[in-house]
This record gives C-alpha cells, structure tokens and sequence, in this order.
C-alpha cells in the first residue's frame, strides 16, 4: 500500500484546491468566520497585555500613585475574561469544525464508493481506499479546524503588534518590521525541509513495520532456510537508515528554532538600544513603558512568523492529500442508470420498487465484447443463451475469462460492445438495482459483517422473520451447526468471522443468498476455500437451492459442477467445450484432464479424512 | 513496574555521555534564558535610571573600571550585542542539547527494534504458532515508538522544566521572597490541574480511538465485502451503517476535543492570574519603593517563561507511566525464551539412515500426536509417508528440523542423536518445502535465491526451470524482476509452492522433504515437476509427503501413519496386496474408472435413444 500513499501529487500550492474544500465544508462557514472573529480578538488581547505592563510601570510607578488601580484591574480581569472565553471558544469551535468537516466528506466519500464501478475498485485496493477515507480526511480536516485557526491569529497579531508599534513610534517600528521578511524566508525554508525529512522518516517507519510483519508471518520459513542472520542484516539497514533521517529531521528542527530567535533577538536589541538612547535623550523621546512594550513585542514577534510558515509547509504538504481526497469525490461512475430508468424505476438511495418488473431469467449475450480499462480484451463477440431455470458451470483456468462472464451478468462491469438481454430486455434499460436485488451470490471467501449469525443471514432483507431466517439456514444447511453453538442465531460472528471455520461461514453466506429469494443465482468458486464436510452439506444442499432459478457457478471442485445442466469450458474468451458432465468425458478433451486429476485429489483427501473419523 | 522503570534507566544509562551532554546543555540553555531578563533589568534600572545594580561583585568591578554609567550609557550598543550573543549562545546550546537527545533517543529505539528483531527470528517454532500477528507487530512498533518519544523529547523537557523551577525559585527569592511567592502561587494548583487531567483523559481518548476503529472497521468490511453489499442492493442500508458509526465518532472526538478546550481554557486563565497577581504585587511594591521597575520586567518575564513547561510537567508525568506500560510490553517479548547455540553441537554429513525411535510428542498436555514412533529411513532413497489427517505427518517433518524437540525418544541420522547437531546446520542442509510457503516481499529473483544469496543466475534459472516455475514467472511483465506481495503480484497457491520448491532445491541438500508441496499443482504439472526432479534427487534421502496414488508409487518404499504410529510400511507391490489405507488410495483409481465408464455408458444410451426417436 505504501506505494500509493507515497505519490507526491504537486510541489506548488493551489489555492483553488483549497477553496473547493472550503465549498465542501460550508455548513461550517459560519463556525469559521467565528473562528476568524475570536481568534481576532484573542490577538488583540495578546496585544494588549505588554500594553498594560507598560501603562503600569508608566503611570503607576512613575507617577507614585496608586489612583486608579481599580480600573486598570477592571480592565486586566476584563482582557483575561475575555481572552479565556475566546481561547476556550475557538478551541470548541475548531474541534467542532475538525470533527464536522470530516463527517461531511466522510460521508460524501462512503456514498460515492457504493456507486463506483467494480473497474474502480481494480485500479485501487482496498488499503488505499481506507487511507484516503481516515488519514487523508482527517488531515484535510485538521487543516482546515486548525491551521486556519493559527494563520489568522498569526496574521492578525502581526497586524495589530505592527500598528499598535507604528502608532507609539513609528521609526522604531519600521527597523523592527524590516526583520520580518527575512525571518518569513528563512522559516519556509526549513518547514520546508522538515516535512521532507519527516516524510522520509514515515516512509522508513512503514518499511520496518513491513520487516517486523513479514519476520513474524514468515517466521517458520525463515527457519526452514536459516535465513535468519540475513534477515537480521537487512532489517539493520532499515533501523540504521531510520536513525539516519530521524536525526536529519530532529536536527533541522533543532537548527531552525535557534536560528529564528536569533534573528528575532536583532530586533529586540535594536529597540532595547535605539530605545535606549531616546529614553536617556534630554528631554526623553520615549518612556521606561514604551520601551518595555517594544522589548515585550519583539520578543513575541518571531512566533506568528514561525506559525504562518509553518502552516504555509502543512497546506503544501496536505495538498497531495486533498489532491486524493477531491479525486476520489469527483470520479464519476462509468456504469450507472441513465436519467430515464432513474427516473422510472428509482437509484441505488431511492428506488421505486412499485415499478420493478419481474425477473424470469432468461438471458442472453449477443455479440458481448469486453476488455479492461488497461487495454486487455477478455471476451470477445461471446454468444450465449441461458433459458430461464437453466443451471449453468463456468470452468476454465484463471483469466480465462470465466469471472468475467459472471461479473457482466451481475452489471459489475459492463459490455464494451454488444448487449445482455434479461428477459428479452437489454439490462440498461432496468436500473442496477432492480438486477442486484434479484441476485444471490456466494463468493469464494464468504464476507462476514459484524454482528450475529442473525444478522448476517438478514443482510439482504433487514426485516426478515425469524421463521424466514430459520427456513433459509436449513435450506442451507447451517441449521444444524447453528443451533449447536451455545449462543445459536445470537453468536457473534468476531471480526472477519475469525471464530466460524470458512466451512461454516460459506454455509451461512449460503443462507443469506436464499433469505433474498433471489430469480438469479452466482456461486463463483463458492467450494474451493471449505472443508470436505462443509462442501459435501454445500453440495446436498445446492440442488434445492438452485432449483427453478436461473443459476450460474464458477467451480473450481468438479464434485459441485458435475450437477449443471451446462458446462461450459471457457479458454481465452471462447467457450472450447460445452454439454453435460457425461457428454464432455465421453470427448476426452480438457474436462476429461480436469475432472480425471481432481477426482484423485478430492477422493484421496476424502479416503485421509475418513480414516481419521474412524 | 519496578522492574521496568529499572529497565528505562538502563537504556538511559547506554546512552550515558549524550544525556549528560544533554543535561548539561539544558542546563546551560536554562542559565542564559534567565540571563537575558537580567539584561533588560540592569539596562532600565541601572542604564536608562539611576537605580541600584543588581550585578555580582566580580561583574561590576570591570564596569566600573570603564566608567560605570555613564559609559554605559555612552555605549549602548554593549548591552545590545550582549543580547544577540546570549540568543545565539543559548541557540546553540539548545541546538546540541535537542540533538544529543534525538541521537540518544533514536539510539535506543534502534537497539530495541533490532533486539526485537532477533528475538523474533529466533523465538521457537511453538511461540509462534501461539503468538498474535497484530499484538506482536504493536508492541514492536507503537510501543517502541512510545518509549522513543519520552526518552528522546520528554525526559529532558522535564529536566528542563525542573532546572527552570529551581533556579527560578532561587533568583526570584533572592530578589524579593515575597513576591516570589505571590508569582508562584498558583503554581502547584496547575501542576495537580495537568497531571489529573491527562490521567484522567486517557479514558476518552481510548472511547475516541474505539470508536474510530469501529468507523474503519464498517469502512473495511463495506470495502472488503463490496460484491456482496452490491449483489444485494444493500448500498443505501450501508450509508445508514456508516453514518451511524461515523457520527457516533464526531461525537466522541467532539467531546474529547471540548475537554481539552476546557483545559485549555482554565489553564490559560490560572496562567493569565497568575500573571497578574505578579504584576500587580509587583507594582505596589514598586510603588512604595521596595523594588525597582527592572525587577519588575524580571518578575513578569520569568513568570512567563516558566510557567509553560510547568504546565508540560504534568502531561510529561502522565506520558511517563505509558511509556513504562509500553516498555513492560516490549520487555516480554525480549524475556521469552528463544532459540540459542548449543555448546558442543556436531556439524556431522547428514547422508546417513534417518532413524526415529520410540519419538512421542504432544502439542498440549495428554493429546499425543506422535505416540512412540519407530520407522527408519534409508540413507539415499526416497521414502513416501501416508498418513490420514491428523496422524502427526507434519510433525514428523517439524521434528527433523528441530523446529521443535521429541518429548521422548529419539531421532538419529547417520547413528547420531540430533539433538546433538547444530540446529542451524541441521536446517540447512535438510530442505524443506512447506505446503502452505511464505513469499517474502522482493522480487521473485530475490525469493529464488533466498537461502543462497548472490547465487549465480543460471542455476537459479535451473532450479526455476525444474520447479517449473520459469514460464508462469517470464509471463509476467517484469519476469524475473516482478515484486511479489502487497505492492506487486499475487501468486497463486500453486505458483508459491513451484516458487518454494525451486528456493529450496538451490540450496545444497543432503536430505529434501516435500511436505505435500505439490498439492495445490495440478496433476500433469505435478508429474512434469516429478520427472525433472528425479535426476536433483538422486544420492540425497528424501521424504515426501502426498496422497496422490502416482507420486506415493514412485517412491522406494512407503511409511503409512495412522494416528501417531507406523501402520504399515513396505512397497507399492507390498502394500496393495495389503488391506489399509495405501490401498483405499489405490483403489481410487479404479473408482475413477468406473465413474468414466458410467458416463460413457450414460451417453450411449442417450445416443441410442435419439438414434431410435429418429427411426
């Protein structure tokens, strides 16, 4: 996965990126202008405070008296209350803002992956897309809660500090400023640089959490080949390069920060000195206060720029991410219904199930085509009719274009050339869901999702009774296993379905297709990853399952495609082979290899197995 | 706890001349951080008024020297290069002291990754059947990390933060001990205020982390299970499900987050009182007369200056105890016992008979899996073993590698016992193809010559050919050069196992066993790896594990286990003239047969029906 994370989309900053995520974020708008307001007024009291120090040492003490104190410490408490409240309401807002802003595109991200096409989720895997949905949008969201919050504060403590300086003496405060762009350069320059090095620390991290995975996984084979000292050797090299870039990183923060406050320190000594000199001027140009205001501000000075550079290096370097995030929300789906069956038969959110024709099962591909985004043809010119109530088997080697075939039936992809008729209808004309609602599909890993067996059977049709739900597992044959388990329908399926062997979970994956009363039924190699005890309940229970339903199965156990009414041996494309199981022995060609080589393997397994049940 | 606050002093102590520099340096940084406020001090009172000094003797004298004051005031530009040389001093320091704690830091992390790593690699064969992959991987990571950040950033913050408190303490009360204690007043309320704090948030930053894991976990199985949720129609009931869990998230950061806000907040308003009160105390003593306005600017800005890493003190101390938590977690990985050189170990040839005598062994207490053994396995041929499952074939091939240890009896090779031999010399000459193989993440040139770096290329192209395994690896696109794993291509069952064979097979062998690491090849492919394996096999003792009736034929002689013992052994003539397991497998053959001539005979008669409906 680290491969994709990696990608440096753009080194430049682009604005119009950012403004677009701002247009996401709009129901937040007015929290951020809120933002902008309190975070203003916390810079202004930040501003004042020098200046109350300085009244005091000015009129206080220079003037003996105590009169008025009790203003000056109305006014104190006031700046402090007001301070507070802003500091504790900027942070609530921006956390609100940070946890709102990636809600919403969260949100928008989850909805547009349940409409893109299974092309999609070729090009991207799976950890990619989760990076995108939780570390990319949190970033994203971070910058905008938070970054933002420090750049206007950065911003408007450097406004009001500079005028409020212009306003008590304008020449100090023009030397003073002329430290500012220099300092602005300089910071970008390492922020710039520390999130090179930092990034580059990541990138070694993630590979020694690859070694540590991959010494623990293959832990046994690396003693198998005493591979263990050259393993030891090439992990060295990774904690070295680590300590190498770790360092880098940490001490080019530890240059930058001496660097700024060094330049800032010219600032403060050319006040403390031109101030200096105006305080002792006869009569004095400048009071004990004013200079302690001035020492006071340029002392905080170098903060803001710090920050504002800071921020600057963290737009750039989130850019990549926004890049990811915003391409993922802009990709539109390749295959979706048109506005006119949308508009009759409802979308994926809103269907209008009233309208929805019934599904018979007669299908046909007429002159179907189809090759893959890359450029790789699968199939080509394929004719086939399937009448309805048929059952069908796909064998062939992989990419042969067996799952192909399948995944064109389900409208996971669609033909680039040609057209599938359902019932005589081409299927563009019905909307997606109308045919995946009439589909039952049994895949090759059985996909659990957290919960109960209850709920996993209910998957498709939430409301299901528990007689429904009962009938189904016994047609499946997960009853009687279910109903052993001490918590029954209420187990809890564990992460993955970790405590259900995959015999087991294949079962109730079973059960889940039937509850749905599907008109069309898939197994793709919905045998080949069970136990010999679970395949043999799988097989009794397939041809009840399968009959008076049009039905397609990708076997990979010949055991469960010998039952077909259809064999068809697919190569390159093409169907080679097609009859029943006895007609393709009887002509010796590849199903004759295939079934003769797995009749030994699977009666062998089933002779050691027998053997240990005895 | 003990124990392991112990164990972060040692790694403290390894590192003992960066962390005194550190220290040193801090303390240095801490000196002429003070120092500055000192200068403006004596520059308002002393320079731009006529105040009292409130310079050490042996600094004054020198300024007197020159013409005190009034050259002083003269020469402004001392004090402000006094500045400037105090930041940039104080910048190096600062420097030196940040890096010698990376240095130490990343020092340290380096040596517990690269101890874990050993331990890991040498940890028995049993530890990890036992162990979890996930656990394991965060104690070796996140743990680690934990332990880096405290002994690299924290454990001299705190120093800092308590040097700072000292010698705060003592200019401060020098100067005036009352107002000193005014200016601190607050101090203990903050520190109590932050420790208590992040002990106790803790607990919603681990509902917050729950709760993501629960959002991601909903986002994973959407992804992971996304034909299912299609083939149903489901999308609009998963966008319920993850909304819910998505919001219930914003909730819980949401609350998190107004937390620290509160803190924050009340922390910053206890810091700005404290501030005042310091001013405030200041300024009527400045107005009776008891200090001067520069004591004032040194009350106020120490004031400042300390009262931030006062602040951290309390965070530090709660990170202190994770990382103690964290290092106890890394600590028992490290104490488990691994695998270590024997001494005396034997190095003998290792082409002799393989003898097992009387071997028993269990996994868990009273379940036997190999219950006393005897079966010899003559030098140079090939022996073949069947065995129903769970008969303890596995363990055979696991014993004679020594990946784990006989609970009585013994294994000899050549007449010696081996657990008298080198454990490693053992392994690699004894070669062993696993069913199930591990690829490792390079290429697949970088796989082939695994056990045998820098091999030459034509024979690992050999060993590739007689796996075959060379054509399916020259269809890809990189060939030879393809990543396997995550980032590259995924092989398939059969393809890993060809892959294996060939890695294996590079090495030199005096013994090869094939622990059913063929099964998931199909059968002509089977035979074709067979054939080309004759000829490697000649001279070496093999072992191979299968139940298919045409490699189990081939062999010299055949082993049949049944549940931890020998049931039968003898050759292919011998034992299908026997009744047994060998022979229910033999039969197969002819089961197949007959299942073809059924389906012969049933076209027939469909043939000759349709011939007789079209008479």
């Amino acid at each position: 996965m680290q491969g994709f994370d990696e990608v440096d989309y753009s080194q430049k900053l682009d604005l119009s990126l950012w403004k677009r995520l701002l247009r996401i974020a709009k129901p937040y708008h007015g929290h951020l202008w809120l933002i902008v307001l309190f975070m203003s007024l916390s810079a202004v009291g930040d501003v004042i405070f020098p200046l109350m120090t300085g009244y005091a040492i000015d009129h206080f003490i220079a003037g003996h008296t105590t009169q008025g104190m009790g203003g000056f410490i109305a006014v104190y408490v006031a700046v402090l209350a007001m301070q507070v409240i802003c500091i504790y309401s900027f942070l609530y807002l921006s956390g609100k803002v940070e946890v709102g802003v990636c809600y919403l595109i969260r949100r928008l991200g989850f909805q547009k992956l349940q409409e893109l096409p299974f092309s999609y989720y070729d090009r991207m895997p799976v950890g990619y897309l989760l990076s995108r949905m939780t570390t990319d949008t949190q970033r994203l969201a971070d910058t905008i809660g938070w970054s933002l919050l420090d750049l206007v504060w950065g911003v408007v403590f450097l406004v009001i500090c500079s005028i409020q300086m212009f306003m008590l003496h304008w020449r100090l405060a023009a030397v003073i400023v002329l430290v500012l762009p220099p300092l602005a350069l300089i910071s970008m320059y390492f922020q710039k640089r520390i999130l090179a090095a930092h990034r580059e620390t990541r990138k070694t991290h993630s590979k020694i959490t690859g070694a540590f995975n991959e010494g623990i996984m293959g832990a046994k084979t690396t003693k198998t080949l005493v591979r263990e000292e050259k393993n030891m050797e090439e992990f060295t090299e990774l904690t070295t390069a680590m300590k190498h870039s770790s360092v880098r990183a940490a001490s080019l923060s530890a240059l930058f920060l001496p660097i700024v406050v060094s330049l800032g320190s010219l600032a403060t000594a050319y006040a403390l000195y031109e101030g200096g000199m105006e305080v002792l001027a006869l009569p004095p140009t400048l009071t004990l206060g004013t200079l302690q205001v001035f020492i006071n501000y340029t002392l905080q000075f170098f903060q803001p720029v710090r920050d504002i550079a800071r921020i600057f290096a963290e737009l750039q370097s989130s850019q990549a991410a926004a890049e990811r995030v915003l391409s993922l929300l802009a990709t539109e789906p390749d295959i979706k219904d048109s506005p006119e069956v949308a508009e009759r038969f409802g979308d994926n959110f809103h269907p209008k199930r009233e309208n929805w024709p019934e599904l018979h099962g007669d299908i046909v591909f007429e002159d179907v085509s189809f090759r893959y985004q890359d450029g790789e043809q699968v199939l080509e010119h394929f004719n086939l009719h399937v009448r309805a109530g048929e059952s069908i088997a796909l064998v062939g080697e992989t990419g042969s274009g067996k799952s192909t075939i399948v995944n064109l039936l389900c409208r996971f992809y669609e033909p680039t050339q040609g057209r599938i008729l359902i019932d005589g209808v081409d299927y563009r004309e019905r909307s997606l869901l109308w045919l995946q609602s009439n589909l039952g599909y049994v895949l090759q890993q059985p996909h659990m999702f957290s919960g109960t067996i209850r709920d996993n059977i209910r998957y498709g049709k939430p409301d299901a009774s528990e007689d429904e739900v009962v009938r189904a597992a016994k047609l499946a044959n997960a009853h009687s296993f279910i109903s052993k388990l001490p918590k029954g329908y209420d187990t809890y399926v564990g992460e993955g379905g970790s405590l259900l062997s995959s015999g087991e979970k294949q079962l109730i994956s079973f059960a889940r297709a039937i509850l749905v009363n599907p008109a069309l039924f898939i197994l793709d190699e919905a045998t080949s990853s069970v136990d010999t005890h679970s395949e043999a309940l799988i097989q009794q229970a397939i041809t009840g399952i399968l009959e008076g339903r049009t039905s397609f199965m990708i076997a990979h156990r010949l055991s469960t495609v010998r039952q077909a009414d259809r064999i068809l041996v697919i190569s390159d494309g093409k169907i080679i082979e097609e009859g029943t199981h006895d007609q393709l022995i009887v002509k010796q060609g590849y199903y004759y290899d295939l079934y003769t080589g797995q009749f030994q393997d699977e009666q062998g397994q089933m002779v050691l197995n027998a053997a240990k049940a005895q | 706890m003990k124990q392991n606050l112990r164990a972060l002093w040692a790694l403290v102590k390894e590192n003992r001349a960066l962390y005194l520099g550190a220290v040193l340096c801090t303390a240095l940084t801490v000196g002429i951080g003070f120092l500055t406020p000192l200068v403006f001090s004596e520059t308002i009172d002393v320079i731009l008024s006529d105040g009292a000094s409130f310079m050490p003797e042996w600094l004054k004298a020198p300024v007197r020297a020159l013409g005190g004051r009034a050259f002083l005031r003269a020469n402004l530009w001392i004090v402000a290069v006094a500045i400037v040389a105090l930041n940039v001093l104080n910048g190096v320091f600062s420097y030196y002291k940040e890096r010698n704690t990376a240095v130490a830091g990343e020092n340290i992390a380096k040596s517990l990754r690269e101890r874990l790593y050993r331990q890991l690699s040498y940890l028995s064969f049993s530890y990890h059947v036992r162990a979890e992959t996930g656990d394991l991987i965060q104690r070796c990571t996140s743990d680690v990390e934990t332990v880096r950040r405290f002994l690299s950033t924290q454990l001299v913050e705190a120093v800092r933060a308590v040097l700072m408190m000292a010698s705060a303490f003592a200019i401060l009360f020098h100067r005036h001990a009352q107002i000193a204690l005014y200016s601190l007043i607050l101090v203990p309320a903050m520190w109590v205020g932050s420790y208590v704090f992040f002990t106790k948030i803790t607990k919603s930053f681990r509902l917050s982390d729950e709760s993501e894991g629960r959002m991601s976990n909903v986002l994973q199985e959407n992804l992971t299970g996304v034909r299912v949720v299609r083939a149903f129609g489901m999308q609009q009931r998963e966008v319920e499900k993850f909304d819910a869990a998505s919001m219930d998230f914003r909730k819980k950061t949401f609350r998190l987050y107004n937390y620290l806000a509160v803190y924050w907040g009340s922390m910053d308003c206890v810091t700005m009182l404290q501030i005042m009160i310091t001013l405030l105390v200041c300024v009527y003593k400045a107005i009776a007369g008891e200090i001067s306005v520069g004591t004032l600017v040194v009350f106020t800005s120490y004031i400042s200056m300390l009262l931030y890493p006062i602040r951290q003190l309390g965070r530090i101390l709660s990170d202190a105890g994770k990382s103690v938590v964290a290092l106890g977690r890394i600590r028992n990985v490290l104490e488990e016992q691994a695998e270590q050189p024997e001494e005396g170990s034997l190095r003998p040839p290792l082409n002799g008979d393989i003898v097992f005598d009387h071997v028993s062994f269990s996994y868990e207490e009273g379940n036997r899996v190999l219950d006393g053994l005897c079966m010899t396995i003559p030098a140079g041929k090939t022996v073949a073993l069947l065995g129903n499952t769970g008969s303890g074939k596995s363990t055979v091939v696991h014993l004679l590698q020594r990946l784990i240890e006989p609970d009585e009896g013994r294994i000899t090779i050549g007449g010696v016992d081996i657990r008298r031999i080198d454990r490693w010399y053992l392994r690699a000459h004894v070669g062993l193809m696993l069913q199930e193989p591990f690829l490792y993440g390079r290429s697949v040139m970088g796989n082939l010559s695994i056990a045998v770096p820098g091999a030459p290329e034509s024979s690992v192209l050999e060993m590739s050919r007689i796996a075959h395994a060379d054509g399916f690896i020259r269809e890809f696109e990189n060939g030879y050069d393809t990543l396997i794993g995550e980032r590259g291509v995924t092989l398939s069952g059969g393809q890993r196992q060809r892959v294996a064979i060939a890695r294996t097979l590079l090495k030199e062998n005096d013994v090869l066993i094939f622990d059913d690491s063929l099964s998931a090849v199909d059968m002509q492919t089977d035979r074709a790896i067979r054939e080309a394996l004759r000829e490697k096999r000649r001279g070496v003792t093999t072992l191979i594990i299968s139940h298919r009736i045409n490699t189990l034929c081939e062999a010299d002689r055949i082993f049949v286990l049944e549940n931890g013992r020998l049931a039968d052994e003898g050759t292919h003539e011998e034992l299908t003239r026997r009744d047994g397991l060998y022979r229910q497998i033999y039969a197969i053959q002819s089961a197949l047969e007959d299942d073809l001539n059924r389906s012969r005979e049933a076209v027939r008669k469909e043939e000759d029906a349709c011939r007789d409906l079209t008479k």
